[in-house]
Formats: structure tokens, sequence, C-alpha cells
């Protein structure tokens, strides 16, 4: 401390120093009342969407794209409950942390358009006056039917009436999706593809590994059958090698994407 | 133990009537930091007793856990000490992964010591913000130090989809990836902080409104810092160098190179605890700097199953949270929920010494001590 | 980690006391517990001069199954039995040694818990000692200041028993679940 109040004058230069600077600092000159509006890709789309979810879009525009507020439910292009992924398994239900989700499950299958026929959920509820934006659903989901919405603008004027999420306002398009979290749902919708080409992939080779080993049989019962054949014909004079030609070349111009059971099938035919 | 209002004996003026006067600061008094509340005993100005008054805040967030899975209470801990949740994550994640074995890969551990470096500069920052807030600063500095806050609290968005209940580590590694490029964006922020530190070192160091009222104020010793189980910046204020990153060497913390700050002498003010702070946050930037040289490409969750389900055994992990040493405490009992499940709070625990470095002190210096004690409310009271 | 601080030096001075191996703790039996906590702080070998985390723990009678492989190799299903206990577990490190942990258990039954107080040794132990006894209602003999801490001074009972019961004020929820699933079906929730 070497002259009185030096100490307070050095602290005053440096807030004069902010506050002239706010005047010439290009990042600190306007006020940008939401940091990410620069976003330009989103606002004018927003028109092409259904009513509500046009203005939840338009809202979601001043988060960034990582921000998640509460979790929503996926569907596919189409008719929403055609195409929704969930099929009340009840796994986000008994894992949420906050206890705030409610599925009762449809009591019969219901046919999907593209898929099997699949339970759905009949209720589903979220409290997202109790909800705690944890994320814990979308990660235990197996079916990535659950994510997580960024739409904020949500306050009502009663406790029960609007805060209780009900299914119809949960089920959002998967294209809305990939416009509030581009990022995320290009992944997630990468990793569902090399899921599900691994699994076509396994399956064609398990697939490929039977009609191998159905080959093989039917290989070796040919050349069984060419040998006995040939036993006996080795008595008549006349050799015939046309049934063995024949039973070797059926399997190998069959088209390679056959259902699981043909090979064998076949083999039993023979 | 310290001494108790009714054995004080109070100067009686000739001809005065005078009595202990007894205040009730808070639960809603904006310096107490929260729902605190302290009942003191005052001789005019002086401090003659002070009780603290806990649990306004208190949702039992012990006997929650008990009764939901492991995974479950991993969001209930950034509601611990919601300036910190990336720490809070951690101290959790550390106690399970001792239940079971799990191999953390090596992007992960980094990327677990640059969040919980960067939560260290948030709570620092802004704490010497309050702080100087409690002193009488109103706005300026605090805000200064919100404007730095904001742009780690940004990034922690971008990493985990929220600012401040982050919920983003996992047993064994992490919940998602850091997205492209987030890496340069921290690398901005952290070579951006320094320049941010010299101004507010200039701004507050000197001071001498600071200097007069936080030096000599709120004294404690050494020996009653380690006997109260006192822990984190103010341990090291009253002159013990003691810091679990380096004792403890969790996670790959052996790797950096920073060194701990502490006071020398064997007492500890206020004035020490707000300078171990700024320090502090140096060696938090060099950690920084070491962490996203060395960063690696690669995988960032281990090898845990789906359920996790340790068998009958007990652990207890503790990191070095910005406020002190944060421990979970967890006995398993072979099934899929804790059977016990504690919190050991720092700010709970330095809350001890709160009645002993207050009395004989002003009234308005309790509220500075306090404030460099640095409680967050949803840790004291669970 | 920090290292570990050897027990077998504490078995050795005080007889009593046990040592449980597959937790990893001393037991310490409740009338000698300042006395070993004295000398543990003291010690020069140990200097456990920091009291890191003290917590209760509340046991109701159990029955564990246990799955053990016996000698041919086959696996067994051994039921054990757990009594019912209260454990106050105190987690000592050495700040001048920069060692640490050793786990300590004071044992006390759960009809009338009574344990001795260690915020003489340790003045860290004060508030936790104080929480221990709100919530689990462990009396502390020789504790300055016992009242309760977190919940307020009217309340009854003892929360993080295991036994415990809440007292039935759950309001109207639309997500219910459990046993309020169960009073919102029969109807019997306040609306």
């Amino acid at each position: 401390m070497s002259v009185l109040g030096s100490g307070i004058f050095k602290g005053m230069a440096v807030t004069l120093k902010n506050f002239v600077g706010s005047y010439f600092d290009k990042e600190r000159l306007t006020t940008n009342e939401y940091a990410w509006q620069a976003n330009d890709k989103l606002p004018e789309r927003a028109g092409d969407y259904p009513k509500e979810e046009a203005e939840q879009l338009s809202d979601t525009t001043t988060v960034t794209q990582y921000s998640r507020n509460f979790p929503m439910l996926l569907h596919d292009a189409g008719e929403p409950m055609d195409t929704v992924r969930c099929v009340a398994c009840q796994i986000c239900e008994r894992e949420c942390p906050p206890q705030c989700i409610y599925i009762e499950k449809s009591t019969e299958k219901k046919e999907r358009s593209g898929n099997k026929a699949q339970f759905y959920p009949a209720t589903f509820d979220i409290d997202v006056s109790v909800c705690m934006s944890c994320q814990i659903c979308v990660e235990v989901c197996p079916f990535d039917a659950i994510v997580m919405n960024s739409q904020f603008e949500l306050s009502t004027p009663s406790r029960f009436g609007e805060l209780l999420l009900r299914r119809d306002d949960l089920l959002k398009s998967n294209d809305y999706y990939y416009k509030i979290h581009p990022e995320e749902a290009s992944a997630r919708d990468k990793r569902i593809a090399d899921e599900k080409a691994a699994k076509e992939a396994k399956k064609k080779a398990a697939e490929a590994a039977k009609k191998k080993a159905a080959e093989a049989k039917s290989k070796s019962e040919a050349e069984a059958k060419a040998k006995e054949e040939a036993e006996a014909a080795s008595k008549p004079t006349e050799p015939s090698d046309t049934p063995p030609a024949e039973s070797t070349a059926t399997p190998s111009t069959e088209p390679p994407a056959t259902p699981t059971t043909e090979p064998e099938k076949e083999g039993s035919a023979e | 133990m310290t001494v108790a209002a009714p054995n004080y004996e109070l100067v009686q003026q000739d001809g005065l009537e005078t009595s202990l006067l007894e205040v009730s600061m808070g639960p809603h008094h904006p310096s107490t930091h929260g729902v605190f509340r302290m009942d003191v005993k005052l001789d005019g100005e002086t401090v003659v007793d002070l009780k603290p008054v806990f649990g306004y805040l208190h949702r039992n967030h012990e006997k929650l856990a008990e009764n939901m899975s492991y995974l479950a209470s991993m969001p209930f801990t950034d509601r611990l000490d919601y300036f910190n949740s990336m720490t809070n994550n951690w101290a959790y994640a550390l106690a399970a992964e001792q239940l079971v074995e799990i191999e953390i890969p090596e992007r992960a551990e980094y990327l677990r010591v640059i969040m919980s470096e960067l939560t260290r500069l948030v709570n620092h920052v802004s704490l010497v913000g309050f702080f100087v807030n409690d002193l009488g600063a109103l706005g300026t500095p605090l805000l200064y130090a919100f404007r730095e806050r904001e742009k780690i609290l940004d990034l922690f968005e971008q990493a985990s989809g929220a600012r401040m209940m982050c919920n983003y580590f996992r047993f064994g590694g992490l919940r998602c990836d850091v997205p492209d490029g987030w890496l340069d964006r921290t690398r901005e922020v952290v070579d951006r902080f320094p320049k941010f530190l010299d101004e507010y070192e200039k701004l507050l160091c000197e001071n001498e409104i600071i200097l007069s009222r936080t030096q000599g104020v709120g004294n404690l010793s050494k020996e009653l810092a380690i006997s109260a189980g006192i822990t984190g910046p103010m341990l090291r204020a009253s002159g013990v160098n003691y810091d679990i990153r380096k004792v403890d060497n969790y996670g790959i913390y052996e790797r950096f190179k920073f060194r701990v700050p502490y006071s020398e002498g064997d007492v500890g003010d206020c004035y020490d605890r707000f300078m171990v702070r700024m320090l502090e946050m140096r060696e938090s930037i060099g950690i920084l700097r070491q962490a996203l040289d060395g960063i690696e490409n690669g995988p960032i969750m281990g090898n845990a199953g789906k359920v996790f389900k340790p068998q009958k055994s007990e652990a207890y992990g503790r990191v070095e949270a910005p406020k002190g040493e944060l421990g979970f405490y967890l006995v398993a009992d072979g099934t899929t929920q804790p059977y016990r499940y504690r919190v050991r709070p720092p700010s709970f625990i330095n809350l001890t010494v709160l009645q002993d470095m207050c009395i004989g002190q002003q009234v308005a210096d309790a509220v500075i001590i306090l404030g460099s004690i640095d409680i967050v409310l949803g840790e004291v009271d669970r | 980690m920090s290292e570990p601080v050897s027990h077998e030096p504490v078995l050795q001075h005080f007889p009593d006391v046990e040592w449980d191996d597959a937790f990893g703790t001393l037991i310490v039996p409740v009338a000698k517990a300042t006395e070993v906590a004295t000398w543990l702080r003291d010690d020069e070998a140990f200097r456990l001069d920091y009291c890191s985390n003290v917590t209760g723990i509340d046991y109701l009678d159990r029955e564990f199954k246990e799955k053990v492989k016996n000698e041919e190799g086959k696996t067994e299903t051994v039921i054990h039995t757990d009594p019912a206990r209260m454990e106050v577990v105190y987690h000592l490190y050495s700040m001048e040694n920069r060692t640490g942990p050793l786990v300590m258990r004071q044992r006390t039954n759960r009809e009338k818990p009574e344990a001795q107080s260690l915020t003489a040794v340790w003045r860290s132990c004060e508030l936790q000692e104080r929480e221990i006894f709100d919530l689990y209602g462990i009396h502390f003999i020789g504790h300055p200041d016992q009242r309760r801490i977190l919940m307020w001074d009217e309340f009854e009972g003892h929360p993080m028993r295991k036994d415990y019961v809440e007292p039935f004020d759950y309001e109207w929820e639309p997500t219910p679940h459990d046993e309020i699933l169960e009073k919102h079906q029969k109807g019997t929730v306040i609306f």
C-alpha cells in the first residue's frame, strides 16, 4: 500500500476501461437478445410444419441445438400413430428418477406402416412440472423412440392442465427432431442405420453359412447320388450324368436373398 | 469450546441498562447465499454468540437415492452443489466405479479433468464475485465474473445439453462425446481467461477497502482447521498443503504439473481465502492447457454393463471439488439399489467453524466470513 | 489413491477391537471408542488427524442369499443372516502423513442406539453426529450440542431408518406410481 487509495484508483481504471470499451468493442457494441439468434436456418422453415410444431420451432430458435428441455416421442414420416417408434415397453417409466412418466400399454398390437405389428402406448403422460430434464429416459430407450425437445415456452396458469403433456402433445416428427438437434439427429440416425446394416449383414452371413452348409450337404448328397448312379450305370453300358449336374446347379442359381427356410426345404425336397 | 452467550458479561455503563440483542439473520437474507439462518447474539455491533440453523432446503437426498437405481441418482447429484455439477458427478462416479471393476477410457479421463477444472473456474470466479458483493461492491465485479462464467457454461451446454444440471458423467466414462470443434472453442475460452484474471486482480486485489475489511477478519488456525475437517481452499488458506488431486491422484491427475497454492502462516483470514482461490484459478488454467494438449480421439465409455449391479461391498470415493472434499460413501448389498448412500458435503462441514470464526467480530464481518466459506445450500441441507 | 493405513497395530494395542475383513473396517466397542480414537489421532505412526466422513447405517434383520463355489466346484446357495444393528462409520485420514483411509465403526443395537461422541477428538464430527442423531436417532454420549439439525424440532421419528414409515400426506399427482398408484386406483388420495 504505497499511496492510500491507489488500489481503488487502479480498480476504477479497469471499470472505466470496460465502460469505454463497450462503445468500441464490436462484440459488446450491440446487445443480442438471444446469442444464438444468428442461426438463420429455422424461422422461415417453420411455416412448412403443422401449426403447433411451427410455433414450437420458432420458439426453439432461441436456444442452441445442444440444449435440452423436456422429452418428446418420435415418429417417422407419415401419420403419427402409424409410425410411432414407442412400443410401450415401459423401461423409461421404470428408470425415470423423479417418476414423471406414466404409460399404459395398448391391449392389442397395431399394424405399423413398413414394420410388423407392435404394441403402442395407449396413454403416455409426462408431468413436466416434475420432469427434471435429465435425459435418462433417452439413454435407456432401446428403440430410439424418446428424445429431448428444446421447446421451453410452456408457462400456463394451471398446475395439472397444460403441464401434463399427453401422448399427442409429445408426438413429434423425425423431421422436427432434425430441425432442432441436427447433429444429434443425424448421428442417431446414422447409428440406427449402422445397427440395422450390421444386423442385416449378420443375418445375411448366417444365411450364407446356412446355405453353404445346405449346398455342401446337397453337393455331397448329389455326389453320393452320382456315385451310386455311376456305380449303377457302370453295370449298364450307357452312362447318364444329367441328374447330378442338375442337382448341383439348382442352389447356385438361386437368388442370394432367399428366406431362411428355403435351403432346408430344398434339401429335404431332394 | 467457544464463548457461550450466558457466560458473556456485558459491560455496564453508568446509569445505562444494556442487554444482548438477538438477531435472526436469514433464512431470506441476501448474504446467506440461499436459505440459511444464523441466530446471532449481539452486544452492540459485536457478535457474542452465533448458532447456524440448517435444514430449510432439506429434501433427504440420501433416502431418495437409497430407493432408486444407481444411475438414477446421477441427475440428483447435480442438484447438490448446483454450481459444480460436473465435480459432483465425478465424485459419485468415482465411488461407484470402486464397487465394480470398470476400465475408464483415456479420452473420458481427459474430458473429466477438463470438465472439472472448468467447473473450478466457474465456481471460484463467481465466488469471488459474490464475496465482494457481500463486502458491498454491488454488481460490477460479480457481473464481470458472470460474463466469463457464461462462456464456460455455454461450453457445458454444448457438451452435455444443459448449462448447470449437466448430468454428464456415467459409471465407466461419459454420456456422450463432445461435439466437433468443442475442444477448439474450449481452448479459445481458456486462452482468454488469464487476460480476464489479470483485469480482475487489478480490480480487486489491491483495493484498500477490500484489504481493510478482509485482513485479520475471520481468523482460522491451522490446528482447528485440520481438526474440524475443513477442506478445499479454506484449509489451504489456513496453511495446510493438502489437495486431494495431489494426495489421491484420482483420475489422471498425476500426469499434470500444477502447484497447490496455500498460505504461509498458521492462521488464515478472509483475505487468504480470497487469494487462494484467485491463485487456484491460474493453476486450473495450466491443467486445462496440458489436458487440451494431451487429449486424443478414442472411445468415451468403458466396459460397463447395461445394468449396474455391484457385489456386496462398500466404497468411499472423494474428489477435490471447488468447495473442498466431496465424498460419496456407498454400501452395496448386491441389488441394483444402494443400501446406504451418503454424501460428504464440503460446505456443510466447513460450516462447523463458522461460530468460532465469527465470535468477537462485527456483525457486518459475519456476512463476509460466511461468504468466504463458500457455501451452497443445496449441498449443506441436501 | 493415497497410501492405505495398516490396521494391525491397532489390533495389537487394543485387543477388544475387531477387524471385519469383508468390508475392511475396524469395529470398536462403544465403551472404548474415545480411547481408540484419541490414540489413533495422537500415535506417531498413525497421526489420523483428519476425520473426513461420519455416517450412520441402519441394518434390519435380513437374510442374504449368496452363491458360493464349494470344493467340488459346484455353486451352492448359502443363506447368511445379517443381524439387526446400527453402525456409525468414521473415515479417517492423516493430513500430516498424507495417508488413509482407515475405516472405523461403532456398532450398537437398534432398540436403544448409543454411541460415543468423538467430537472432542475430531471437531468435524460435531455437525455430522448431530445429523446422525437427527436422521437415525443414535444417541451420542458426550456430544456438546445434540439437537435436530436438518429436520425441524417438532418432527417425530428418524427418516433415514429403514423401517421409517412416511406419513400419509400425498397430494394428487397426474403420473402416479407404486403405492400412490394403488391409492389412486382405490380413490383414497386426497384431491
